[in-house]
Parts: structure tokens; C-alpha cells; sequence
């Protein structure tokens, strides 16, 4: 295999494996802030018990979500070195001030936020979950500006011919705000925030079942319940500008998307299908006209297809595009009727005795998790042969001082390192769910403890 | 050249990159130097003590790093691209040695098992003595200079960075940070831990002088180029003079069991240590040996002067909010260690 498809399918993993965890540290920290709200508010020892239980499953998420990130922000200079001349000014500065503004605020709070509960007053206690939540969000903005401004460039000249040819900045404020970084990051920040909300609604539901900590159970499903059911309807939202823009920004993708090659014809919108690019055909349950409606209002007004682009500068991989595009917004669509359905049957006071329901809840965890996944390789798929849009393509970006081989020696190194890391996340997450909420000892730590009391003079005995 | 203050933008990115290098040196170093001597502690209770000893600052200090990672992209994007393709694959082990550290520091406590203990201690350990001598190894070969071509990409194999001296520069990073780390941790424990920890502290300034002056006969005698700078600039004579007042006070302050001087001090020689070596090289990022035309400065390696302006501005306006952030972290968490049930 050659160093393209190599450095393609290295980044497409790392990336892919990454992004598990920051939505649900997002979304947990929302969560998390308001559990401890509701516990300074009211003093009710049910919310402490489960704003502690959730920072020990933070805590994990958030340690896996560091140690890959960290791989992402070298790799553009590992497998991309010609990218990172290329973009350097512009992509570097939006990176750069990621890890002062949002990194160094997140893992500085992390600290208190995990080992202060004892050592700080509530309210600095409090002030630290907001911030450790604050600092995810601003993460979130850096990325989705950077990664806004390879799919849809702007602020920037070029400078310089062939090899030497790179972006400069000619407008700090235009660059970050790209035709496509507000509509995306919002999109991006309210998938993070519904992996966050469904796994909590997950895992209290497993309690309901099991009739377990119910106490504790029950009202932490009805906050996670609120926050899932406004975001995933905004999500329906969010999501439609990300397409109105699409449609505005790359016609190509928008095509790709919906299967659509012949410019002259007006364009249909799939419920579900499959698409041939051999034949360039598209089969299956279809709005008539639905994606003409959605760019022009007009149920019959011709929509750019693929044809009006040449070949080597829109994307092959249509039906990959296709399904995942349709998956994340089927995803999306069920998210919404399933938290609604929920809240209907709370009103009515049914809710928990719904045990069919609350298998699903178990699973729903799965669902904004392939959303925001299947969501990132529409994008980023449908943006191909570009890795910026319209001006560097994919194979003119990577490091020539890289061989295949070492890149496969890595891939192969990230393969099992990987697997294992997600095995021991599920083993630890499982046990911890297990272990449940209620005790915030863990008995092997109360050993422990009386152990280090024993020897320890200076520990105090309170 | 435009210039802030009467220096240009680009020594001042310069300027600003080593800092932040420094700084990820002297924070994320005590925590490497600690971890590489987990293996010496030898009780569960001493284990754990030394583990939430660096817990609530640990993940902090390495922000540094990605901020460091960032601030290269932004300014230097040429010699980011150069430095990580060049390094690809000791690079690569030093970002597994990463991961490994910071999975082992969370899953260790989650289990109570022995085996389960015993196996995320060793792989602790040996993660953080990954992460020292990488890091040296590759420090040791930006200071001698790596081979470019006129794009400015490296042209060569990488089991040259396998040299003497640059093995002689890891080993002695390894040894300045468990030097470093004992200090840190004798400040953090009481009793017999804390009287272990200063005969580790001693044990391992000895090891540091040591392998310091080795390498530094070594860059005398055979590599006399990179103390060029210092030669033609005499009044930086007063680097040398400072780091070995610095080293001399180590074991000084730690008889007397000052070990706020004595950490000070430990820190004063690791940011002079790269000081000298960022004066050795500049105005160089990365030198090529193979044909010095091809090499990349602060000029050449360099973003355009509109970021590097806007750069600075981030730069100001960050670093006091850092340093505010990490100053609150360690304050709160200052004094000895003490277990509690949300510890490690
Ligand atoms: C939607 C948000 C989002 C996206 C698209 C990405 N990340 Fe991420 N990243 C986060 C949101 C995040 C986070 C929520 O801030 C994390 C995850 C969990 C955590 O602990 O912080 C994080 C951690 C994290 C860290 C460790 C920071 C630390 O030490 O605290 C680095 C260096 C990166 N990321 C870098 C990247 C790069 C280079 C990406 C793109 C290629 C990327 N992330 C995509
Ligand atoms: C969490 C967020 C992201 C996800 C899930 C994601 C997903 C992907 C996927 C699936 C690919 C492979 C596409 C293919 O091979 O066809 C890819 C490639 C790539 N992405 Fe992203 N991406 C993310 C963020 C970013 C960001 C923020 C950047 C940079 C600004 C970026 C830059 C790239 C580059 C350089 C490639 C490799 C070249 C290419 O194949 O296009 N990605 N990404
Ligand atoms: C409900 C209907 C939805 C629609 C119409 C929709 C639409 C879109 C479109 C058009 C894109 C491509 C944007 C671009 O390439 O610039 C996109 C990307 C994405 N979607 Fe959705 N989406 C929906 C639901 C969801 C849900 C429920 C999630 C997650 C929980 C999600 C997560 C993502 C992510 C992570 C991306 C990649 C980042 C981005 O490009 O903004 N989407 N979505």
C-alpha cells in the first residue's frame, strides 16, 4: 500500500478512536454541572452522590480523551508535512490557541475537579466543574474553526509557487469566522453534549431495570432526559443549517450526500438508499424534489449534481458519503422520537415501569456515538480529493520524508495499542457501573485508608 | 524587519517557543523524574503517595507540550513539518510513552488486585523512562543538526539519530529528571518515604553530574562547533557559572531540608541547560549539516509577520491566564500528600 492510503487510514482512526471520548467529556461536563448545581441548591445528599459517581466516570473518559489527543496535534506534522507548511500560518494559530486558551483551562481544573472535592469549598469546588466544562467547549471551538477553514477557506492569500506555495493570513477575525465555523461548531457541540446525556440515560436505565440505586437513578434519568430531548430537537436544527451551508459552500459534498449527478434534473432527497457510481444511479425511498425544496425552496428547481464537477475534483467514495450521511440523520430523527416518547410517558407517570423502553434507553448510548462518528466521515469523505477545499488536494499533502513502512509500523503500533486501551475503557467503565453510585468508597481505598492512617501521622482524622 | 520592543517578531516567537519549552521541561519534568523512580518506591502505600503527589497537576503540566506542539506549528510551521517527519518513529514511541503514562496513572487505582497494581506500576515506570530518553534523543539530535534537502524535509536514515552524542544527552535528560522528581517528591512526603527520597535526590544529582560532565567533555572534544556561541560571546559565561551554582546548591539545600531551594534550583538547571542549547543554535531551528543552505532559521522556518503578530497577542494574553490557572492548581493542592478516597 502506498504512503497516501496508509497516512489516510492512520488519521481516519486515531481521529475516529479520539473522538469517542471528547463528546462524552462534553457532555458529562454539562451534566455534571448541573447535578452539582442541584446539589448546592438543594443540599440533597442524592445529588452528590451522583455528581461524585459521574466525576469517577469523567475522570476515566477524560484520561483517554488527553492521551489521544495528543497523538492528533503531532500528527499533522508526522504524516502531513507538506499540509503543515501549507496551512502553518493559518491552522498552527487556531491549534496554538487551543492548548492556551482551552487545554490549559480544562486540565488545570481537572486537578481540583477530581481530587479538590475535600480540599476546597463547594463553590470552588463548583467554579471548577464549570470551568473544566467551559474549557472542553472552547476545545471543541479551536478544532471545528480549523478544521471549518480546510473545508471552506477564507482570510487567507496564497504566497509562493509549487512546493514553496503556502496560505497566509490576511484576516485573523475572517478566518475564524469561515462561511462554515459557527454553523458547524454549533452542530459539533450539541452531538458532543446528546454522547453525554445518552450515557447517562444508559446507565441509570440499567439501574431502573435492575432496581438499583433507585433513588439515585431516577432523578439523574430525568435531568439527563431534559437535556437529551431540547438538545436532539435543536440537533434537527443545527443540522439543517450544516446543510444549508453545505449546499452554499461545496456543492460537490451536498451531491454526494444525496447521491445527485445530473446537474440539469431537479434532486431528490432519500429517506434511505443505495447508490452506484459506476452507473450513477440512485435507488431508494425518496422525497421527489426534497433537496431542491431544501436549496431553493422550489420542489422542482435543478440542483448542481456530481457531472458538473470533473473527475478528480469531486469525491469517488459516493455511497460510503451517502450512508453515512443518511445514518446520522436517521440517528438523529430516532433520538428525537425516542426522547419524546419518554417524556410523554413521564407526564403520565408511567415512565419507569416501561421496562421495553428502558432497553432501549441501555443501548440509545450507541446512537449519538455512531451520529457524531458517521457525521465526521460524511464530512470529511465528501471533502475529498481536497484536504483544504479547492486549493491542496489529499495527495499532494503528505510527508516526503515518511516511508510506508514506518507509517505501517505505527498503524500496526496504534491498532493494538488502541484495542487494548478500549477494552480496558469498557472492562473499568463496566465495573464502575457496577460498582454503582452509592458508596463513594471503594473498599479496596478504605484499606487503604485505614492503612495510611496507621502510618501516617500527618493525615488527619476526620 | 518589524520589531515589538525593539526586537523582531521572530526572535520573539523565538523566544516565546523556548519558554514554553522550558516550562514543559521544569513542570512535566519533575512528574517524568518521579514516575522513572516508581519502581524504586517499593510499598502499595509509598506507590500511591508518589502517584497523587504529581495526580492533580500532572495532566496540566503536559498541556505544556501541546501548547509547545502548537506554538511551532503556528510559528515555525517549517520546522514543525521537518522536526516530527524527521523523527517519525522515535517520535511515535515517545507519544506511545505518553499514552501509556497517563492510562497507567488512571487505571492503576481502579483495581485492587496485586497483579493488576504490579503491571500498571511497571509499565508507569518504564513509560516515563521512554518519555526522558526520547526526548533527549531528540534534543541531543536538533542540537547536532539533522540532514535536509532544498525543501527543507529530512534526507537520511533515522537510525542515525542513534549517535553518541545524542544517547549521552538522553541519558543525562533522564538522570536531570529523577533529580528533578526526587526533590518534588521528598517536598510532598513525610517519615521514612521523605528520608528515602532524599538519599534518591542525592543518588541521582551525582548520576546527573556525572553524565553532564561526560557529555559536555564529550561536545568539547568532538563536536567544538557548538560551543562556538559561547566562546565569541564571553559575557554568557555567566550561564555555566549560574547552572553550576544552581547544581551545587542541590545538595546543599537538601541537607538542610530546604526543598523549595532545592527545587528551585533543579529547575534553574533544566531552563539554563536549554538556554544554552537555544543559544548554541540560533539563530537555527533546525541546522543541516549536509549543506547549511538548506538549514531553517527564525527567518526562513518562519510564519508571516501578520501571524506572528497575532501570534504574540495570543501569547500575552494566554500566559498570564496559564500561569494564573497553574499557580491556583498548585496552591490549592500545596504541602504534603494526603490520601483521602478520592485520591489515586
Ligand atoms: C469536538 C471537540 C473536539 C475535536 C473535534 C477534537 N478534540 Fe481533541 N479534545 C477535545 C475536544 C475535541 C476535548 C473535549 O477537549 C478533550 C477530549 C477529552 C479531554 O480530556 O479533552 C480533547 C483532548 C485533546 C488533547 C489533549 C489535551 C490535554 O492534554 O488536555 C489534544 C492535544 C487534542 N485533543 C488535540 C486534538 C486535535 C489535534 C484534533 C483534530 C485533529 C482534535 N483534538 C479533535
Ligand atoms: C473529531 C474530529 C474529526 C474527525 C472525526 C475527522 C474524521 C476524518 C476522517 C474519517 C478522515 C479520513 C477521510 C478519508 O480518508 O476519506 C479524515 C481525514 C483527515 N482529516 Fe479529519 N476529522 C476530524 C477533525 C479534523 C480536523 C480538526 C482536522 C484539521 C483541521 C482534520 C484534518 C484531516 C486531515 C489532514 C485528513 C487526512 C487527509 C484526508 O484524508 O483528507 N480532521 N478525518
Ligand atoms: C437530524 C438531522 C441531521 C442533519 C440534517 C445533519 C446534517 C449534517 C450535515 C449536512 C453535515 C456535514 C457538514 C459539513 O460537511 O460541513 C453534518 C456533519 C456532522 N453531523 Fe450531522 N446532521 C444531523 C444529525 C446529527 C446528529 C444527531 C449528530 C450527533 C449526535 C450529528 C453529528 C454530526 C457531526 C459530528 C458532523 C461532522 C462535523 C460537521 O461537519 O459539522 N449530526 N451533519
Amino acid at each position: 500500500m502506498d504512503v497516501e492510503i496508509l497516512a489516510r487510514i492512520q488519521f481516519a482512526f486515531t481521529i475516529a478512536f479520539h473522538y469517542i471520548y471528547p463528546p462524552i467529556s462534553i457532555g458529562l461536563g454539562l451534566i455534571l454541572v448541573i447535578m452539582e448545581a442541584l446539589y448546592l441548591k438543594t443540599g440533597d445528599k442524592r445529588f452528590e452522590l451522583m455528581t461524585r459517581f459521574w466525576l469517577r466516570i469523567f475522570a476515566l473518559v477524560f484520561g483517554i480523551g488527553v492521551a489521544t489527543g495528543i497523538i492528533m496535534e503531532f500528527e499533522f506534522g508526522t504524516n502531513w508535512a507538506t499540509y503543515s507548511k501549507y496551512v502553518g500560518d493559518i491552522f498552527g494559530s487556531a491549534l496554538a490557541a487551543e492548548g492556551i486558551f482551552a487545554f490549559a483551562l480544562e486540565s488545570g481544573f481537572l486537578g481540583i475537579l477530581l481530587f479538590g472535592w475535600n480540599r476546597v469549598s463547594s463553590g470552588v469546588h463548583f467554579f471548577a466543574t464549570i470551568m473544566v466544562f467551559l474549557g472542553s467547549l472552547f476545545s471543541a471551538i479551536w478544532i471545528v474553526v480549523a478544521n471549518s477553514w480546510q473545508q471552506t477557506p477564507a482570510g487567507f492569500h496564497i504566497v509562493g509557487n509549487g512546493l514553496e506555495a503556502r496560505a497566509e493570513i490576511t484576516d485573523f477575525w475572517a478566518m475564524v469566522f469561515n462561511p462554515s465555523s459557527v454553523e458547524r461548531l454549533m452542530h459539533v457541540w450539541v452531538g458532543a453534549i446528546l454522547a453525554g446525556a445518552f450515557l447517562v440515560l444508559s446507565v441509570n436505565a440499567w439501574y431502573i431495570i435492575k432496581k438499583k440505586y433507585l433513588e439515585i437513578a431516577i432523578p439523574a434519568f430525568k435531568i439527563a432526559l431534559v437535556v437529551a430531548t431540547i438538545f436532539s430537537i435543536s440537533q434537527l436544527f443545527f443540522g439543517h443549517k450544516s446543510a444549508d451551508g453545505v449546499s452554499r459552500n461545496q456543492p460537490a459534498k451536498l451531491a454526494a450526500l444525496e447521491g445527485h449527478y445530473d446537474s440539469s434534473a431537479r434532486a431528490d432527497m432519500y429517506l434511505f438508499g443505495w447508490v452506484n457510481n459506476k452507473t450513477q444511479e440512485t435507488k431508494g425511498l425518496k422525497i421527489p424534489g426534497g433537496l431542491s425544496f431544501l436549496v431553493h425552496y422550489d420542489f422542482n428547481a435543478p440542483v448542481k449534481g456530481l457531472n458538473a464537477f470533473k473527475e478528480d475534483e469531486r469525491p469517488t467514495q459516493v455511497n460510503s458519503i451517502f450512508q453515512f450521511y443518511h445514518i446520522m440523520v436517521a440517528l438523529g430523527v430516532a433520538m428525537i422520537a425516542l426522547s419524546l416518547l419518554a417524556c410523554w410517558y413521564w407526564r403520565k407517570g408511567t415512565l419507569f415501569d416501561k421496562k421495553w423502553l428502558m432497553y432501549i434507553f441501555v443501548w440509545s448510548v450507541m446512537m449519538p456515538q455512531v451520529a457524531n462518528q458517521c457525521g465526521w466521515f460524511a464530512a470529511e469523505m465528501g471533502r475529498q480529493p481536497w484536504v483544504v477545499y479547492g486549493l491542496l488536494k489529499t495527495s499532494d499533502a503528505l510527508s516526503k520524508a515518511v516511508s510506508a513502512n514506518q507509517i505501517l509500523f505505527s498503524l500496526i503500533m496504534f491498532t493494538v495499542v488502541y484495542t487494548l486501551l478500549l477494552a480496558l475503557f469498557l472492562f473499568l467503565l463496566h465495573r464502575k457501573i457496577q460498582h454503582g453510585p452509592e458508596t463513594t468508597h471503594d473498599e479496596d481505598d478504605e484499606a487503604n485508608e485505614a492503612f495510611t492512617k496507621r502510618n501516617n501521622p500527618l493525615i488527619t482524622h476526620s | 524587519m518589524e520589531t515589538f520592543l525593539g526586537i523582531d517578531y521572530n526572535v520573539w516567537w523565538f523566544l516565546v517557543f523556548g519558554g514554553v519549552i522550558s516550562g514543559y521541561a521544569i513542570l512535566d519534568g519533575f512528574d517524568l523524574g518521579a514516575g522513572a523512580l516508581h519502581l524504586f518506591l517499593n510499598k502499595e502505600e509509598s506507590r500511591r503517595i508518589a502517584l497523587n503527589a504529581i495526580g492533580p497537576v500532572w495532566d496540566g503540566n503536559e498541556v505544556w507540550l501541546v501548547i509547545a506542539g502548537g506554538a511551532l506549528f503556528a510559528g515555525f510551521p517549517v520546522a514543525y513539518a521537518a522536526i516530527f517527519s524527521a523523527f517519525y518513529v522515535p517520535f511515535m514511541v515517545f507519544l506511545m510513552g505518553l499514552i501509556f503514562r497517563a492510562i497507567s496513572i488512571e487505571f492503576r487505582s481502579k483495581e485492587s488486585m496485586p497483579w493488576w497494581r504490579k503491571t500498571w506500576d511497571i509499565s508507569y515506570c518504564i513509560a516515563n523512562i521512554i518519555i526522558a530518553l526520547s526526548l533527549g534523543l531528540m534534543l541531543g539530535n536538533v542540537a547536532l543538526g539533522i540532514p535536509l534537502n532544498k525543501d527543507h524535509e529530512f534526507e537520511g536514515n533515522w537510525m542515525s539519530f542513534f549517535n553518541p552524542f545524542s544517547i549521552l544527552i538522553a541519558i543525562t535528560t533522564l538522570a536531570l529528571f529523577m533529580m528533578h522528581g526526587a526533590i518534588y517528591l521528598a517536598m510532598k512526603t513525610v517519615n521514612r518515604l521523605y528520608v528515602k527520597l532524599t538519599l534518591l535526590a542525592r543518588d541521582f544529582t551525582i548520576f546527573f553530574v556525572l553524565s553532564f560532565a561526560v557529555s559536555t567533555l564529550y561536545t568539547l572534544l568532538y563536536i567544538p562547533h557548538l560551543s562556538d556561541h559561547l566562546r565569541t560571546h564571553p559575557s554568557f559565561f555567566i550561564l555555566p557559572v549560574i547552572m553550576t551554582l544552581a547544581i551545587a546548591n542541590i545538595p546543599r539545600s537538601l541537607k538542610n531540608g530546604n526543598f523549595r531551594f532545592a527545587f528551585l534550583s533543579s529547575s534553574v538547571t533544566i531552563a539554563t541547560l536549554l538556554i544554552m542549547v537555544a543559544f548554541e543554535v540560533f539563530p537555527y531551528l533546525i541546522y543541516a549539516p549536509n549543506n547549511p543552505q538548506n538549514s531553517i532559521t527564525i527567518v526562513n522556518g518562519a510564519s508571516s509577520l501578520k501571524t506572528l503578530k497575532i501570534l504574540l497577542i495570543i501569547a500575552l494574553i494566554g500566559t498570564p491566564l496559564v500561569c494564573l490557572y497553574t499557580g491556583f492548581v498548585f496552591w490549592t493542592f500545596k504541602g504534603k500528600v494526603k490520601l483521602d478516597e478520592m485520591s489515586y
